[in-house]
């Protein structure tokens, strides 16, 4: 066991997956001297040469598009949009190009690409810089998604992704770079699939989904409520498509109770989809509608305005308050 | 100083080593680079332009006949496919739009395989790895930047073989090929950007993609490029074996530009008679790819009777093979419809197949009312 950043761990778990496989190769805006401008990429041109670290021009696009002809070649590119904002010009190329190319050559040409995206908010920055689009990925079959939200995971997640024969999208939440943790690099990487969502809390009262930056403050609203004496039980989805909803469906017809905390915008994202999912799957366990609490359907703000726009946790509280019938922010308005 | 100097003119000069009327045009740079094109070559080269333009003919037929939901044709185009196509070795790889079934044929497809996509029974025709050939491609551009990633795994392979990439006059307004072509030169990756200026995007005229000539935009990327008569299959096959030479040893990538023209229509959903005029389609009718090369095999003394009824007995021989192979295309089976997405297991798309199963498995038993399945 090591204690390291989650940047570090990335870090380590990229080299983990160039020394395993020649054919990995990382392509980006400044992930060689500089090492990325979160420094994730760190050392590894140095220690594996500028062809295995490509500097690349800037057009997303170009590096997207360049990526699949690499994939052709036999190689697993390893893409790194520089910050989640950066990533529409690329959009094509994911949606028509990455996603789609396995299932209209019937199989025949794989996409093993992974999509690093720097995501999420908190950290001050202009707009673009703080964006949650991962529902946009989410929406696109052929595409995998996940997001990390400890050091462990994403040392672990990181190798799966790249040694997967799907493209995934791997979302790192850029607020938690600093984080510490344990990681163990000697756990076999192919023990746990991918797609399991972890219970980080186990709690009887509520159900509490969520996944990449929001975890920490979600078991901080797990800690908050046990001393108002609820037990919340907080899910790490790790794997965004698919959701693990057996995972979630089990923990919901224990509590009964709901509610889905994200970045991103409200409406079409991933809490509609939970709520209804998990609706469908155990709607006689349900005592409570889901509650979702989101960032608002709003462009990313000003960071000024930014801590009003991302749940923290007391708004958490506030949607246990809501999922559990208590006094809220909303009461005597539902209905 | 203005860049569009006289250098640009010069430049803007189309290489031409077949005049329209068959006449054989002697060129300083580009003779060298077919001295090995002896009669039989040539005869090669002229049945291959009548055996696809038999196929496109034979598919347009069949698109009429309710056989096939859509064609693109290449009428007018067989000379800047075949001459560029016939240069290629096997270990070449080609990332074409969705025009370039001449192409296709002379990379060894499948002929049920190029009318899959067209009927409907695929979303690509041939496993792209037997042929070295990527998938037809709708979006416009995209694929000169899978060429130019490609040619950068050739360097890193340390090969020498060289990606391909065709499109047409419109895709030059697109932000992936000036990517591609940014990448390709900053990497001096291996590979032919090879652009079929057709002069029409569907309704609309290569002046409204380009103000000056095509090939014009490549210098300012720091690639080198060439105008080459598109309707000239021996140019063609000149220009683009320099353009491999380059590649191959070393030199990076190469812009060509075959000015030709698409005699039919964008594909046969289109009704090119709404926006150009019949007097242009003449002009460009007297350019005619076939009759050039046959006006100059029949000068030398190349296109006796018997060789052309050898050609127009190959061609009808690939049509009706082609036919056959299309009318007897088995349907795809519903399941069909999930094949593939993924290349590993997904929950998700389990569960929904599952339940389309049993969705239709419900048309042969009745559904139960009592169980807990009916409501899933």
């Amino acid at each position: 066991m090591a204690t390291m950043t989650f940047g570090r761990a990335i870090n380590a778990g990229l080299r983990r997956a160039m020394e395993n496989d020649p054919k990995v190769v990382l392509m980006g805006e400044d992930i060689g001297k500089l090492g990325g401008v979160f420094r994730v990429t760190d050392g590894l041109q140095k220690d594996f040469g500028p062809h295995r670290v490509v500097d690349t021009p800037l057009a997303e696009s170009g590096i997207m598009g360049t990526a699949v002809g690499m994939a052709y070649r036999g190689y697993r590119p390893v893409v790194e949009i520089q910050f989640d904002g950066f990533i529409y010009p690329a959009f094509d190329q994911i949606v028509c190009q990455v996603a789609k190319l396995h299932y209209r050559t019937q199989g025949n040409v794989k996409m093993p690409i992974t999509i690093r995206v720097p995501f999420g908010g908190g950290i001050g920055s202009p707009e673009h810089h703080s964006e949650s689009p991962e529902a946009y990925f989410t929406h696109t079959s052929g595409l995998r998604v996940v997001s990390v939200s400890n050091p462990q995971d994403a040392y672990v997640m990181i190798q799966q992704a790249i040694a997967s024969n799907d493209p995934i999208l791997y979302f790192e939440p850029k607020r938690r770079y600093h984080l510490k943790g344990e990681v163990d690099e000697s756990v076999d990487i192919t023990a746990t699939g991918m797609g399991a969502a972890r219970v980080v809390t186990e709690g009887s009262d509520v159900t509490l989904v969520t996944y990449g930056p929001l975890v920490p403050t979600a078991r901080d609203a797990a800690v908050a409520a046990s001393d108002d004496g609820v037990s919340v039980e907080v899910i790490d989805l790790r794997s965004l498509a698919p959701i693990d909803f057996a995972t979630v469906e089990k923990s919901v017809r224990k509590t009964g109770r709901l509610v889905i905390t994200h970045e991103a915008a409200q409406s079409g994202g991933l809490g509609a989809e939970i709520a209804a999912s998990i609706t469908e799957r155990c709607f006689y366990y349900l005592e409570h509608a889901p509650v979702r609490v989101t960032g608002f359907d709003i462009p990313y703000p000003y960071s000024k305005l930014e801590f009003h726009h991302l749940p923290d946790l007391d708004r958490i509280l506030d949607g246990v308050d809501r999922a559990l019938g208590r006094p809220n922010s909303l009461s005597g308005l539902e209905g | 100083m203005l860049l569009n100097n006289e250098a640009d003119a010069a430049q803007d000069e189309l290489v031409q080593l077949i005049a329209p009327n068959g006449e054989r045009r002697h060129h300083p740079v580009y003779d060298r680079w077919v001295a090995d094109v002896d009669g039989e070559a040539l005869q090669a080269l002229y049945r291959d332009m009548v055996v696809i333009r038999r196929i496109d003919a034979e598919a347009t037929a069949l698109q009429r006949q309710g056989e096939l939901a859509l064609w693109p044709p290449f009428l007018g185009q067989e000379a800047a496919q075949i001459g560029s196509a016939r240069a290629l070795r096997e270990d070449d790889f080609v990332f074409s739009s969705y025009r370039e079934s001449g192409v296709a044929y002379c990379r060894g497809v499948d002929l049920t395989d190029l009318m899959r996509v067209w009927r409907g029974n695929a979303s690509a025709g041939w496993d792209p790895f037997a042929i070295n050939m990527a998938p037809t491609q709708v979006i416009i551009g995209a694929q000169t930047l899978h060429a130019t990633g490609y040619a950068m795994g050739i360097l890193h392979d340390g090969a020498d073989s060289v990606a391909v990439t065709y499109f047409g006059d419109g895709a030059t307004s697109q932000g992936d090929v000036n990517e591609a072509m940014v990448f390709a030169a900053s990497y001096q990756a291996p590979v032919i950007f090879f652009c079929q200026n057709n002069q029409w995007a569907i309704s609309e005229p290569v002046r409204l993609q380009a103000h000056v000539p095509i090939a014009r935009r490549a210098p300012g990327f720091g690639i080198p490029s060439v105008r080459v008569d598109g309707n000239d299959v021996l140019a063609c096959l000149a220009v683009t074996r320099e353009a491999l030479d380059r590649a191959r040893t070393g030199g990076g990538p190469t812009f060509i530009e075959a000015v030709t023209y698409r005699m039919g229509p964008h594909t046969t959903a289109d009704d090119p008679t709404r926006y150009r005029d019949a007097n242009e389609l003449e002009d460009w009718a007297a350019k005619d790819p076939i009759a050039r090369l046959a006006g100059l095999l029949d000068a030398e003394g190349l296109l006796p009777a018997e060789v052309s009824d050898s050609v127009q007995a190959s061609a009808d021989d690939v049509a009706a093979r082609l036919r056959e192979g299309c009318i007897s295309m088995p349907e795809p089976a519903a399941q069909d419809v999930f094949k593939h997405v993924y290349s590993e297991p997904n929950s998700w798309l389990e569960r929904q197949q599952d339940q389309y199963e049993r969705y239709l498995a419900s048309f042969e038993s009745p559904v139960s009312d009592s169980s807990e399945e009916a409501s899933r």
